[in-house]
């Protein structure tokens, strides 16, 4: 099966199956620290193989649109390809931070897996 | 020749026994070394000075003793310098309890460092403090204000360690600095040095958070498995004179350190990998590598450094009114509905019951909590399971103790006059700290360190006497 470039999820391929959706946290794992109202999501691939899907998909478009409703105002990502991996920097999403939240997780360190059940889209020829 | 860094606590209520197989290993290894004790974070910190306040002998760490007591002898006779920044609000009581527990092994000569100079309450209000990009709050007034600590880098730790301090006591430093000044001291690193000062922080950055590099902090049953995690073992850092490090931890113990364990650490707070701001060091990561040289050991290479900022990182705590709490549990056929509809009373409750500028918030544990915004988006459009184990939490925010009392009594309430079975009722209040931090001029912190002397000080020696 030739390899295809995944962008949206459930897209129809090239040869017009259907793309398997997966969930983030089958490809990486990641780990949350947080700075104030700031939070920081470092996230690596398991297999640096599906580094640029994650590169392709795991924008901050995407990520903002995730922690929306915690009034998330900006994403920024840098990349770290020598790690296979990325570290996606979110302003105003904890809520007042660790001495201000009235949630459980003021430091907002349970949300790494928030990032993980994003849902993407991975060529099949990856998927093993 | 390699110096290890090893961690006893990575922070205030981190385990007390973790310390043992680092320093057994240490030992057994024979190289200098030095061990880290990390226990202070921000909201410790604001602790610390409210429990001074409270008691002039209390304001440090609360288990120094336990922390300490296991090793203290042991290093002092092996000649590996203990660090920490378990003196908190009150280093001076830190040394005093240090002393002691020195001279219960009969060490009562032992030479303990006192780092000097990150508290700046005093002087608030003559700095000229910049605000830091990531707060948005005003200076407090000086009735709220509870604590100004700056963040000092390694220099007053070096020139304890120069004093010959066998233990080095500090208030708020920047964490990795307490691993940076034993290699800077042992190695005779340059201050421009920047390379190697920034491999330094690195080791201290990796180390820090104790077992948070070792297989701490990292477990997924399924995706990443981690061996006999009751027992982690916590981190060993071996650095080389040219910045070189291998993580790696004690034999024997559970954990593990891999490359997948070290990036999970290397990014730990970091925002701009290209430009992590220290005191001592603004280190570059762009290009770092993590390589699994053998089993539990890996190296890290390619860490840059840059020029110290100009100015140092101030946290400044206030008073910041208080926080109730209070949670009831449904359970079994229909338990969601039972959740939601007394989710829903409570809501009507407050609306007359507490003033409007309450803030409040409602979780169904179970449900959706921690994901949840304070607004309650997910609990509202989150398909979830009818029957259950659920437990309704409301947390208040007031500045006044006895609105938040009210709230938090409206959740009791439900026991009688809520929807059927709700169970388990608790109630906690606290009181809330907040903070802002600022940048002030390097040139206006005096930092620097002396030798502790129990003695009252009229019997002090000059040799002892403070600067």
């Amino acid at each position: 099966m030739p390899r295809v470039e995944a962008t949206t999820a459930g897209a129809v391929s090239e040869c017009g199956s259907e793309r398997p959706g997966v969930a983030l946290h089958r490809l990486a794992h990641a780990r949350a620290g947080d700075k104030g109202d700031r939070l920081n999501l470092a996230l690596f691939a398991y297999d640096p193989r599906h580094y640029e899907t994650l590169v392709a998909q795991v924008t901050e478009e995407r990520v903002l649109a995730l922690f929306a409703h915690r009034g998330a105002s900006r994403v920024r990502r840098y990349l770290l390809p020598g790690l296979a991996g990325m570290n996606l920097v979110i302003d105003d999403v904890l809520q007042g931070g660790v001495n201000g939240a009235l949630n459980l997780d003021g430091h907002g360190k349970t949300l790494s897996f928030l990032l993980l059940g994003m849902e993407l889209t991975l060529p099949a020829a990856l998927l093993d | 020749m390699t110096f290890l860094l090893g961690s006893g606590a990575g922070f205030s209520g981190d385990r007390t026994d973790a310390a043992i197989p680092v320093v057994a290993e240490l030992i057994r290894r024979g190289q200098p070394s030095a061990l880290v004790f990390e226990t202070l974070g921000e909201r410790t910190l604001a602790a610390a000075h409210r429990a001074m306040r409270d008691d002039p002998s209390a304001g440090f760490e609360p288990l120094l003793e336990e922390l300490l007591t296991p090793v203290l002898d042991d290093c002092l006779r092996h000649g590996i310098a203990i660090l920490g920044n378990f003196g908190a609000a009150n280093p001076d009581g830190a040394c005093r309890v240090v002393a002691e527990l020195a001279a219960r092994t009969g060490r009562g000569g032992a030479s303990i460092g006192r780092v000097h100079g990150d508290d700046i309450r005093a002087r608030l209000g003559e700095l000229e403090l910049q605000r830091w990009e990531a707060e948005n709050r005003e200076l407090p007034g000086e009735m709220a204000l509870i604590s100004a600590n700056v963040y000092l880098g390694a220099a007053p730790l070096v020139e304890a360690l120069e004093l010959g301090a066998e233990v080095v006591v500090t208030g708020r430093v920047a964490d990795p600095a307490l691993f940076l000044a034993p290699l800077v001291h042992h190695f005779g690193w340059a201050w421009d040095d920047w390379d190697r000062l920034a491999a330094g922080m690195m080791a201290g950055h990796l180390a820090e958070c104790g077992a948070q590099v070792s297989g701490g902090y990292f477990a997924d049953p399924g995706r990443k498995e981690v061996p006999n995690l009751a027992r982690v073992g916590y981190p060993i850092i071996e650095v080389e004179e040219d910045g070189s490090l291998v993580v790696t931890k004690p034999v024997d113990t559970g954990g593990m350190v891999t490359a997948r364990t070290v990036k999970e650490q290397l990014l730990y707070e970091v925002h701009d990998p290209a430009n992590y701001l220290t005191p001592d060091v603004v280190v570059d990561l762009s290009s770092v590598r993590v390589e699994e040289i053998g089993p539990d050991r890996v190296a890290v290479s390619g860490i840059r450094g840059k020029p110290a900022p100009q100015r140092l990182k101030t946290t400044v705590c206030y008073e910041g009114g208080w926080q109730g709490e209070a949670e009831i549990s449904y359970a079994g056929p229909n338990a969601l509905a039972r959740a939601r509809l007394a989710a829903e009373v409570l809501r009507e409750r407050l609306t007359f019951r507490a003033p409007p500028e309450l803030r409040s918030r409602l979780d169904i544990v179970g449900h959706a909590s921690v994901f949840d915004s304070d607004a309650g988006d997910l609990q509202r459009t989150m398909p979830g399971s009818a029957s259950g184990d659920y437990r309704l939490r409301l947390a208040a925010e007031h500045a006044e103790r006895r609105w938040v009392e009210r709230a938090t009594q409206e959740l009791l309430a439900l026991y009688c006059a809520g929807p059927a079975g709700g169970g388990g009722v608790r109630r906690q209040f606290q009181r809330r700290v907040c903070t802002s931090s600022y940048l002030v001029k390097r040139s206006d912190v005096d930092a620097f360190a002396t030798l502790f002397d129990a003695r009252p000080a009229d019997e002090r020696s000059p040799a002892h006497a403070t600067r």
